[in-house]
């Protein structure tokens, strides 16, 4: 539900300062949130002065830094540093990216690094996965069908193929659903953008079967009909899809069927 | 809070702010009829409560509300039949209809 205050529990408090090396030429300042759910203290914002002349160039580059050079307790995932996992996903300066893909150098000033907003934060730039991986599942990632299987492969054609570019490429990393009003206020019941994306590629698949079934699964107040086109998912999406767009699409083929 | 909004964000929540603004002001509006049709009397103290600056001023903002709830609305409607999704459009778009709907209060004027 809405909460427009922080609970007390959460409020941030000022961290710990590191300071870069003396002859450090090109200092860059990094804002990282903390939290560790085992000393039951407030998260924290501790400050990081990094020698970007010693550290590559990536944002990961940097929190990689942190973690092996400043402070081995800093928690976060991170796993292809090419932006084909999905792993790395956080808030940086108010917009959710993959920080493997994103360069230091596009940003001025300081960079605040935040855990992907309103999820549950397991420990530092964790956050909770637990919820969006359930509602993936819900919408049967996979073929489904009627006929008998055939002796060889199902075919496609390659216009049929071309119909899932643009939503196969997901990695699941949750930026485009973490980024939506939506889904901040009611993620117990909408899909949210990334799930929709995921309904609308197998919705698209000629090879699947099942498409009346799982219009009628999403033919529901929440589910679909939660997404008010505020576009923050496009706006956000590190891989330059378009959520929104899938979406609507979802929202065109259940008026198309309710005209019969 | 941690997250900036996009443009289109904004003017998102500016539709449904509006939306509001809209729905208390017609009450309003719909009162002032009411108390027109006291008589002669009340409809002149209604008149000079209008003249008031901070009335006036009120009555403008609440037609320029009218007029970007009814652009935004106009953008909801082309993007229900799937189109005007393109990303690099977005922000141009959402400056479109801030424009126009200033552009309508001006000609309303």
């Amino acid at each position: 539900m809405v909460e427009f205050a922080l609970p007390k529990n959460s409020k941030l408090q000022k961290g710990k300062e590191f300071s870069a090396p003396k002859n450090a030429a090109r200092v860059k300042r990094f804002e990282v949130y903390r939290w560790n759910p085992d000393t039951g203290e407030n998260p924290r914002i501790d400050i990081f002065h990094i020698d970007l002349d010693s550290c590559g160039p990536m944002i990961l580059d940097a929190v990689l830094k942190i973690k092996n050079e400043i402070d081995a307790t800093l928690a976060f995932r991170r796993s292809c540093r090419e932006g084909v996992c999905g792993s790395c996903a956080m808030n940086v300066n108010g917009k959710n990216t993959l920080v493997c893909t994103k360069a230091i150098e596009e940003y001025e000033g300081t960079i605040k690094i935040f855990p992907l907003p309103h999820m549950d934060v397991i420990k530092d730039l964790v956050a909770d996965m637990t919820n969006f991986y359930a509602q993936y599942a819900s919408i049967k990632p996979w073929i489904e069908t009627q006929t008998a299987a055939p002796d060889r492969e199902r075919l496609q054609s390659k216009e049929e193929r071309k119909k899932l570019d643009g939503l196969y490429e997901c990695v699941l990393c949750a930026c485009c659903s973490t980024s939506c009003p939506s889904y901040w206020w009611n993620s117990d019941k909408y899909l949210g953008p990334a799930v929709l994306l995921q309904a609308a590629r197998w919705l698209e698949d000629s090879r699947d079967e099942n498409a009346g079934e799982r219009l009628d699964e999403l033919e529901d107040p929440y589910k679909l009909y939660r997404c008010h086109t505020i576009m923050s998912c496009t706006d956000t999406c590190p891989k330059g899809l378009n959520p929104a767009k899938a979406i609507a699409d979802i929202k065109k083929l259940m008026a198309v069927r309710q005209q019969g | 809070m941690i997250y900036r909004l996009p443009l289109t964000g904004i003017v998102s929540i500016t539709h449904r702010m509006t939306g509001v603004i809209l729905a208390m002001g017609l009450i309003i509006y719909v009162a002032s009829f009411f108390i027109i049709l006291q008589g002669n009397d009340s409809y002149l103290q209604l008149q000079t409560m209008l003249d008031y600056t901070i009335i006036r001023i009120g009555i403008w903002f609440f037609i320029y509300a009218l007029f970007f709830h009814l652009c935004h609305g106009i953008r909801h409607l082309i993007w229900d039949v799937g189109q005007g999704f393109e990303k690099d459009d977005m922000d141009r778009n959402a400056i479109i209809e801030l424009a126009l709907s200033l552009v309508l209060t001006l000609i309303f004027y």
